[in-house]
């Protein structure tokens, strides 16, 4: 008796609704489409993604990579329940989002990848993606970690992240922290913007091709720009200080 | 007294600079050196506010000099917080106009992103009065809201008048490759569009994120000499032809109207009267707009355009590369960046480079004289200096 061993290594996928398509105006006056990309499209970013494993700086090494290991997990059907959003400037790649469902109520975020630095593009990028979860999908929460201070201080402290300590993330097995039906809602009307539906120009521009980015993060010229960059102390400093008003609270 | 030239300049790319503070103010030093061909100098002074308190150091005119083997020249360090970089310069004039020395170097420079963001408006925010203002938490943004919303109400100013100060100096500063930011910005962007509140938010309202100067760390350095020394030199002869400096109380509240700026019409009416030339003779000028609102209204106090009238030659691009007195063509604090120190010394950076026909895509034609204004406080110690080409 013959066994298809690749049916039993491929994870059964659970029905996820699309994300459907929206666009912005960033700062610079461009439109940025987010769209979710599939299987058919991964190659196309792997690509783009490849070059930032070796930028030492701000974790690029780090969270490339693993972006980097998802993606080819998801296109090789290792990857169970993982959806991935791209964002594009005039077709040109500026960042990557991704998470997984892990039940029909609990989503988790998995990366926030800017290839374009500045004007906000990963912070619009995450905000479509906890939009995703939690409107699309339906979560009641996501749970998420930071991998660099820039991440910790966009997520966790920007949407007051409420703490899963207790839940070891998939990525690392650190603490979680999560956003909540709640929190999300408290922060939409300042860090969730977009327009729907996406003018069918600028969509089919982006669909046509994933272009790369025009201005990477490159390596950095100073060898201790790597290390320095594990240090944020404007995010130290305003988590302790919202951990100290926490404790008071706890104590009034 | 003796007239004073300026050989040489220098700068550092301004932005999050990875190296120590001598070493930054070094590099703009020996660019200046070079620059100017010389590599001895009789005197250094360097601009610096908060190398005490953000760095933990102090005596950085001895450290400058030993970093550039300029020994046994005299050195000192010169605070006079975000004017400390005209301050500075004001003080190289006046030992060569005194006869005392033929070549003096002025550097400025300021590590800022050493410290957290919350800490860097903090210890900016120590020149305000500290029983008046500081212990109730006022910091620079604050006042500049304060300030604006004032202004907004007695001139008709408004937040897009602010936004087209941003959008101005943040997209000069693309046509400058020494500039902090490098990144282009629109009204529809900032200010119109559905996104713009999530893109700009308030800071201090009426003040956004995009109406402030960004934290950087930088360097920049002039060379001034007797006239003797410039021409044996054989640089473009530019002379700095003026200077005024003038101060004005410590605490805003105690000012008669708070929506002038006594101490910036005093220091640049001094600088015009010695140097013998008026408002409208200037071709192209930097003004302190650390928060967008300062650029208006220090238009008018130095005399570009009536009071309260500011905004309207902005609408009518009187003030943009090609009008009728071009401000900040370089980016400004804005778009430069302002690593407090050494402001003052790059904004006479960019007037020399502007009087030398160097600024590229950023020139102003024909540019013969330059003005500066280094505002210090929140416009309790203002520096004004002008330059003119003489060859």
């Amino acid at each position: 008796m013959s066994v298809d061993l690749e049916k039993i290594l491929r994870p059964t996928e659970a029905p996820m609704k699309p994300y459907e398509p929206k666009y912005m105006l960033l700062a610079s006056g461009e439109a940025v489409v987010v769209r979710q990309v599939f299987r058919d499209e991964i190659p196309d970013l792997l690509k783009h993604v490849e070059p930032l494993i070796h930028v030492e700086r701000d974790f690029y090494d780090l969270v490339a990579s693993r972006v980097y290991a998802e993606l080819l997990g998801y296109y090789q059907y290792r990857f169970q329940d993982q959806y991935v959003l791209a964002l594009q400037v005039d077709g040109e790649l500026a960042a990557i989002v991704n998470g997984r469902q892990v039940n029909p109520r609990l989503g988790l975020s998995l990366h926030t990848l800017a290839l374009r630095r500045g004007l906000r593009i990963g912070a619009h990028g995450f905000a479509a993606k906890m939009e995703y979860h939690i409107d699309t999908l339906g979560h009641d929460e996501v749970l998420i970690v930071a991998e660099s201070p820039i991440g910790f201080r966009r997520w966790m402290i920007e949407y007051k992240l409420e703490k899963r300590f207790d839940i070891p993330h998939e990525l690392g097995g650190v603490p979680s922290w999560a956003l909540t039906r709640e929190l999300f809602d408290r922060a939409r009307s300042k860090l969730v913007v977009g327009r729907r539906p996406v003018p069918p120009e600028l969509l089919a521009k982006a669909k046509e091709k994933i272009l790369p980015p025009s201005d990477p993060p490159t390596p950095a010229l100073d060898p201790l720009a790597a290390t320095r960059a594990k240090y944020d102390p404007t995010a130290t400093a305003l988590v302790q200080q919202r951990w100290e008003m926490e404790k008071g609270a706890d104590s009034a | 007294m003796r007239e004073v030239y300026v050989a040489g300049i220098g700068i550092t790319t301004f932005t999050r600079l990875e190296y120590p503070l001598v070493e930054i103010a070094s590099y703009a030093s020996m660019m200046a050196l070079k620059d100017a061909g010389i590599t001895e100098v009789d005197q250094l002074y360097v601009a610096n506010m908060g190398a005490p308190r953000v760095n933990h150091q102090t005596a950085l005119g001895s450290a400058v000099a030993d970093s550039l083997s300029l020994l046994p020249a005299g050195a000192a360090a010169i605070e006079n917080g975000p004017a400390s970089g005209a301050a500075a310069i004001k003080a190289g004039f006046q030992a060569v106009a005194s006869g005392m020395d033929d070549v003096v170097l002025v550097a400025g420079v300021e590590r800022m992103r050493e410290v957290n963001n919350l800490e860097a408006t903090d210890f900016v925010a120590t020149l305000t009065h500290p029983l008046a203002e500081y212990i109730y938490g006022v910091t620079l943004p604050a006042h500049a809201a304060m300030f604006a919303r004032l202004y907004m109400e007695k001139y008709g100013v408004t937040e897009r008048h602010l936004a087209m100060v941003g959008v101005k100096n943040q997209n000069a500063a693309l046509n400058n490759v020494w500039a902090h930011l490098q990144q282009g910005i629109t009204l529809e962007g900032i200010l119109d569009s559905p996104e713009a509140m999530t893109n700009n938010p308030y800071v201090a309202e009426p003040l956004r994120f995009f109406d402030a100067c960004p934290v950087s760390d930088g360097g920049a350095a002039i060379i001034l000499v007797s006239k003797e020394k410039a021409q044996e030199l054989g640089r473009p002869l530019i002379r700095l032809s003026g200077i005024g400096q003038a101060t004005d109380t410590h605490a805003v509240f105690e000012r008669q109207e708070p929506t002038d700026l006594p101490a910036v019409h005093k220091a640049a009416q001094d600088a015009y009267e010695m140097s013998g030339l008026r408002p409208e003779d200037i071709d192209v000028a930097e003004l302190h707009d650390a928060f967008t609102i300062l650029e208006i209204a220090e238009s008018e106090e130095v005399g570009f355009f009536p009071k309260g009238e500011g905004h309207i030659a902005l609408e009518k691009g009187e003030t943009a590369l090609g009008g009728r007195i071009p401000i900040n063509v370089g980016g400004g604090l804005k778009g430069r960046g302002h690593p407090v120190g050494a402001t003052g010394v790059a904004q006479a950076w960019e007037i020399v480079t502007q009087l030398r026909g160097d600024g590229e895509k950023r020139q102003v034609e024909g540019a013969r004289t330059g003005l500066t204004l280094n505002f210090g406080g929140f416009g309790n110690n203002v520096v004004c200096l002008i330059f003119v080409r003489e060859d």
